[in-house]
């Protein structure tokens, strides 16, 4: 299978792969990135557990190909909380209690920081349009939504 | 409850205040930083992936496998049949002496149900495993199904599973288990009402959002480190050691994060035929369900038919309970002689009832095993109960909570199956829940007690 180069900046660092045509973001950041933090629940873009953020948008990583993100900036929650210091939305899910197995974590981050970076102010309404299409099975939805909203709230008075 | 508080009193504080403190989860900051490591984390080189060839037919005997071609197909390195499982028959629960074995790591004479494994391919790809699936011929010989507990039962039906004749799990009790206790002829003519009513459920899919797998990599001096997301490592490491022959000390689970499982990641399905396939490949395997795989395949809850016969007295105190109760174990028992057990421990509810006859059996059908999820056995069966306890009350006239309450049980009440009740606080809860749901209920339930009965 022919392989192809790919370059884009993943968490602010410039990055160079050769992935074999065909590959899927998701793919190319777990097995050849060393970035497991996107996950693969369903690899048919119904979970969300894959979400990264691609140019500012939100990206379902197993329905993206690698080679469509050339020269894209793309992050992920591993880039997030360096330095010991945790991005809001993720100390708010660990204060809040609106993780429990973890698997759905990441891709809900995203999609809560594709949310805020455009909306620092949402409503509960946005906040549930914004992860309604990440796939949650044992923390339930309500603690979700209260730490994104509580992310929005210390942004807020950060910012202020 | 006594604590025992001589145990370990040299190591124990005793000034501990918890109750009310939030305390963080020790496994949250790796989830929020997408750290924490799963299975399926963990990258091996040359790591080979396996695909299952899985019976398109619900009930079928296997005239012939053919797997020359996909032997032929490029990346293949082995494709692995039931003459290659060292004990190809077994079953979860025969650690616990729960028997026979009954079910196929890999069919070999006959397929029982739609999506039953028969044939691994493994490849250097997951894309060459699943080209060269499509290229096993397995010749069937469809048989006809059955999909009804009842049906299953009656006398003349198709035979799903060779160990189980007449369809159900024979316990040591006989084919089903029983509850006695009381009169339940005395019971019933004693009543002023009898209600009897059918409750039944569909299967249900845990649907965990990471799929059931693991990944396998040889050690040498043939020993096998398995990275699983099981729910039940022990379970896993007992029967992997039974069906490969393998003593356990040259097995190595390891377990940790599991991306959610609500009991369906209780079976031993994957890790066994992938560590033989690295044992007999001498590489790294990744055996990982696809959603589809994850919906279909993997053992979902029972669906059960429940049948309740209630007698009851205009005042509201339950006299006569018979419930008769079928748990749909699919085509092979896996957890489901126990869940239909618990069943039958379970059906007075938290009620005081002088007169109970209980049957549960747990029936094969040619659908998908069912197993463990959340409570099973005692889940449907609530569900059932408490509807009925609803349409009791309502056909006395009586608020649906204060029907409860006389029937709740008190502590010193005998159980159905004779284990005296001890340290009940049902009345407590009740009151409780009443208070803060705004339930309106007569001052002498408030007034009640689980300590004592009150007349």
């Amino acid at each position: 299978m022919a392989r192809v180069p790919v370059q884009f900046r993943l968490n602010g660092e410039d990055r160079a792969e050769f992935v074999e045509s065909g590959t899927t973001l998701l793919h190319a950041l777990r097995d050849t990135m060393g970035d497991i933090s996107p996950k693969g629940g369903c690899h048919q873009g119904t979970c969300g557990a894959c979400s990264v953020i691609v140019d500012g948008e939100l990206r379902l990583s197993c329905l993206t190909l690698a080679e469509s993100c050339e020269g894209a900036a793309i992050e992920t929650t591993a880039g997030l909380g360096r330095d010991g210091v945790l991005y809001p939305v993720q100390r708010a899910i660990l204060d809040g209690f609106a993780t429990q197995c973890g698997f759905c974590t990441p891709g809900m981050v995203m999609a809560a920081k594709a949310l805020l970076d455009h909306t620092p102010n949402p409503t509960r309404e946005d906040v549930i349009e914004a992860i309604s299409g990440n796939i949650c099975r044992c923390t339930g939805y309500e603690p979700i939504i209260n730490a994104v909203l509580a992310a929005a709230r210390s942004n807020s008075q950060n910012a202020g | 409850m006594e604590l025992r508080k001589s145990y370990f009193a040299d190591e124990r504080k005793d000034d501990l205040h918890e109750i009310g403190q939030s305390r963080p989860r020790s496994d949250a900051p790796g989830h929020v930083t997408g750290k924490t490591v799963y299975f399926a984390d963990r990258t091996f080189p040359d790591l080979l992936h396996l695909k299952m060839v899985r019976s398109p037919h619900h009930h079928a005997n296997i005239r012939s496998i053919d797997t020359s071609e996909a032997e032929k197909h490029p990346g293949v390195i082995r494709v692995l049949t039931a003459k290659d499982v060292p004990h190809n028959v077994y079953t979860i629960l025969i650690l616990i002496q729960v028997g026979p074995e009954d079910e196929t790591v890999l069919a070999d004479k006959k397929v029982s149900w739609k999506g039953e494994a028969v044939v691994a391919v493994v490849a250097t790809s997951e894309r060459a495993a699943q080209e060269a699936a499509a290229k096993v011929k397995v010749d069937y010989e469809v048989l006809p199904a059955v999909f009804d507990v009842l049906e299953a039962l009656e006398p003349g039906a198709v035979q799903v599973n060779e160990h189980h004749p007449g369809n159900y799990y024979h316990y040591d009790s006989g084919d089903h288990r029983k509850v006695r206790f009381g009169d339940i002829e005395a019971g019933f003519a004693m009543a002023d009402h009898i209600l009897e009513e059918t409750y039944s459920s569909s299967p249900i899919e845990q649907a965990p959002t990471e799929t059931t797998g693991c990944i396998v990599a040889p050690e040498g001096n043939d020993r096998f480190t398995c990275y699983t997301n099981t729910q039940a490592m022990f379970f896993t490491l007992d029967n992997a050691s039974i069906i490969l022959q393998m003593p356990g000390h040259k097995l190595h689970m390891v377990g940790g994060t599991v991306g959610g499982g609500f009991g369906g990641k209780v079976d031993v399905i994957v890790e066994p035929i992938a560590i033989l396939a690295a044992k007999l490949t001498g590489r790294p395997v990744s055996f990982i369900y696809s959603r589809e795989e994850e919906m279909q395949i993997s053992s979902p809850r029972a669906a059960e038919k429940i049948i309740i016969r209630d007698g009851v007295m205009d005042d509201g105190r339950l006299v006569a309970r018979q419930v008769t109760g079928y748990t749909d174990a699919g085509a092979y028992s896996r957890h489901s002689p126990y869940g239909a057990q618990k069943g039958a421990a379970h059906y007075p509810g938290p009620y005081t009832v002088p007169n109970v006859w209980i049957d549960t059996y747990c029936v094969y059908t040619n659908r998908t095993p069912s197993s463990a999820m959340r409570g099973f056995g005692v889940t449907i069966a609530d569900f059932a109960l408490e509807v009925q306890m609803d349409k009791l009350a309502r056909l006395i006239g009586m608020d649906p909570l204060e029907f409860r309450f006389i029937n709740a049980y008190r502590d010193g009440d005998m159980k159905a199956h004779r284990q005296p009740t001890e340290g009940a606080a049902l009345i407590e809860c009740m009151q409780e829940a009443a208070r803060v749901s705004n339930w309106p209920v007569a001052q002498k339930y408030l007034d009640m007690s689980s300590r004592t009965r009150e007349a």
